[in-house]
């Protein structure tokens, strides 16, 4: 008798990923809906996507979901924990959305030590809109508004957000991962499960960044942009525990 | 006095940001929620987190509001578009002073349009609920939390710098026990024995949008129907008709009063709902009221709304002080009078009353 040894995580729906080909979307779709399943709070978590390429992300989730206006899912979320406190919330964000239309909101909720998890998927570009600049493009990359590349005079240089949550009070746990080898996928796994656990324990803010890959809007194949991460965007955001106040959990 | 009904009527989540002339509501939440054990206050970093904050609240089945004033209340305008679009129940409450822009912080009406064609961007209503003394705020926002939930659709108590700063007595109504309201099926709390809920605002299907959009349409009109409201004052027998809420009617009243002493025939309309306007309360006065005097804190807005729903039967007259000038009964006596004679209604023969 054949064993089963792979099966869709119960709490991901039984429909297909719209994301493109070798976007890393699908991949932490998946990577939540197990950490929820393996931590036993799927029935009591409620997800918060943003606008950007995830807002449909509860086509795929099967957990409760509540749609934030682009950027401020860090205070949806807060409504909703104040009021619950007892479940798991969470916030599903790109870095158009955190990183510059959503930054007093992210700032002020990991300050006020806010007890939820933030899921911030970083690909240095906008993606449902075309692919324009984003606060975390490199210098030098090519977006539809920087047409030769980021200008640090013109356009500023990138913004790592999770450096700046990092300095505020409430934050407890930040950490930046990628998935775009199987090791960072398995490795983004366990900052997933310890952000939730955080969040499970009471302890405070967690994030959870995750550097993913955009192959339409870089305008690469799904192997080179995986191979752009590593050898470029990277050293620019490098993966590490950026705050880590809670230890082993 | 908001805040003390709010907290009454089973409001268990305060989100603000500083402005006056509104601050005492929020200080006051900030010591109230701090009394109840599953009371929430937040003083948010911005208005826009403020009322996303309470969409979050109103998603986890919180009664919930948030308050402002008029440059506070231009900011809070995207989330109360998702609060429609969403339909969820929420209470926000605008203490209107003088703008545009900054402005400055004296009493004004000029945010009518704002608070009654919707507000922010789509195609929704807000209900909103125009107060004109203590009680009346009191009683109001136990109104706004029943209408914000029965109809799942956001709700606005529209009052000015002088209903902000004012004290009257009042008799507060006995405090609800939230968990004694009626269930919200819709809310989120975690699919726990029961299929996973969205609450969605993305509609990218135009044909699933326009639904949306006709479903709401069925909703206001449900509300237009059921909840209009105002108040008459010595109408009867009025050939004229002051039409005015919130401060502006209480002013009125007063020059109504001095002039009746003189014997002139004229009363007060006062929709206490803006949105829905009372039309037919107000087409009720046609045809033995001849003129229509809307009197505003503003340029001129409501008196549109009284075009709308005279449809040409019957004079309309306006009146108005902008940029927080607030008329005294004289001044609006010393506008009514010559108006008065001026349309000879003075040469009419007392009728017997109706």
């Amino acid at each position: 008798m054949s064993k089963k040894i792979f099966e869709r995580p119960r709490y991901l729906k039984d429909a297909a990923f719209h994301y493109c080909p070798g976007c890393g979307h699908s991949i932490i779709h998946r990577l939540v809906a197990e950490v929820l399943d393996e931590l036993g709070i799927g029935e009591r978590t409620i997800g918060v996507p943003p606008a950007g390429c995830a807002v449909l992300a509860y086509n795929y989730l099967d957990v409760d979901m509540g749609e934030a206006p682009h950027g401020r899912g860090a205070a949806v979320a807060t409504g909703i924990k104040r009021i619950l406190p007892d479940r798991i919330v969470f916030t599903y964000q790109g870095d158009g959305d955190i990183a510059a239309i959503g930054t007093a909101e992210t700032i002020h909720a990991a300050n006020r030590g806010e007890n939820i998890t933030v899921i911030f998927v970083n690909n240095g570009v906008y993606g449902m809109t075309g692919g324009q600049m984003a606060p975390t493009t490199l210098l030098g990359q090519n977006s539809t508004t920087t047409p030769g590349g980021r200008n640090r005079r013109r356009d500023g240089a990138p913004l790592d957000l999770s450096q700046i949550i990092a300095v505020t009070g409430g934050s407890v746990y930040i950490e930046r991962t990628a998935v775009h080898t199987p090791k960072h996928v398995r490795r983004t796994k366990k900052a997933l499960t310890k952000a939730f656990k955080t969040q499970m324990n009471g302890l405070g803010f967690s994030l959870v960044e995750i550097i993913s890959q955009c192959p339409t809007n870089w305008k690469m194949s799904p192997v080179d942009s995986c191979r752009w991460i590593e050898e470029t965007m990277l050293s620019s955001y490098p993966l590490q525990v950026i705050k880590d106040e809670v230890g082993d959990l | 006095m908001i805040g003390e009904a709010a907290v009454r009527a089973g409001c268990r989540f305060y989100a603000g940001y500083p402005i006056t002339p509104q601050n005492e509501l929020t200080e006051y939440m900030a010591g109230a929620m701090d009394r109840i054990d599953d009371g929430v206050f937040i003083q948010a970093e911005s208005e826009l987190a403020a009322i996303n904050m309470v969409i979050g609240a109103a998603m986890a089945g919180a009664r919930s509001m948030t308050s402002s004033s008029s440059p506070g209340i231009s900011l809070k305008q995207e989330g109360i578009s998702y609060l429609a679009s969403q339909e969820l129940p929420a209470l926000i409450v605008n203490t209107m002073r003088g703008g545009p822009g900054l402005g400055n912080i004296a009493p004004s009406q000029g945010d009518y349009f704002q608070a009654t064609r919707g507000g922010g961007h789509g195609d929704y209503r807000v209900i909103v609920l125009a107060p004109a003394s203590g009680q009346e705020l009191a009683d109001l926002t136990r109104t706004a939390f029943d209408y914000a939930d029965r109809y799942r659709t956001p709700v606005m108590i529209l009052g000015d710098g002088m209903m902000g700063q004012m004290m009257e007595p009042v008799t507060f109504p006995e405090p609800l026990d939230p968990s004694a309201l009626p269930p919200k099926p819709w809310k989120l709390d975690g699919a726990a024995g029961r299929p996973s809920r969205v609450i969605r605002s993305l509609l990218l299907d135009p044909s699933v949008e326009e639904e949306l959009n006709w479903k709401l349409v069925r909703k206001y009109e449900a509300i237009s129907r059921d909840i209009p409201a105002a108040e008459t004052y010595l109408t009867e027998d009025a050939l004229l008709v002051v039409i005015a809420y919130g401060t502006a009617a209480r002013i009125a009243k007063g020059a109504i009063k001095g002039l009746r002493d003189k014997g002139l025939r004229v009363g007060l309309f006062r929709p206490v709902t803006l949105w829905p306007f009372p039309v037919h309360a107000l087409r009720r006065l046609i045809p033995s009221v001849t003129d229509f005097l809307t009197f505003e804190m503003s340029t001129g807005q409501m008196v549109e709304d009284v075009r709308l729903a005279l449809e040409g039967d019957g004079r309309v007259h306006f009146y108005g002080r902008p940029g927080g000038i607030v008329s005294t009964p004289d001044e609006i006596a010393s506008v009514i009078e010559p108006l008065y004679v001026r349309q000879g209604l003075d040469r009419i023969p007392q009728g017997p009353p109706r």
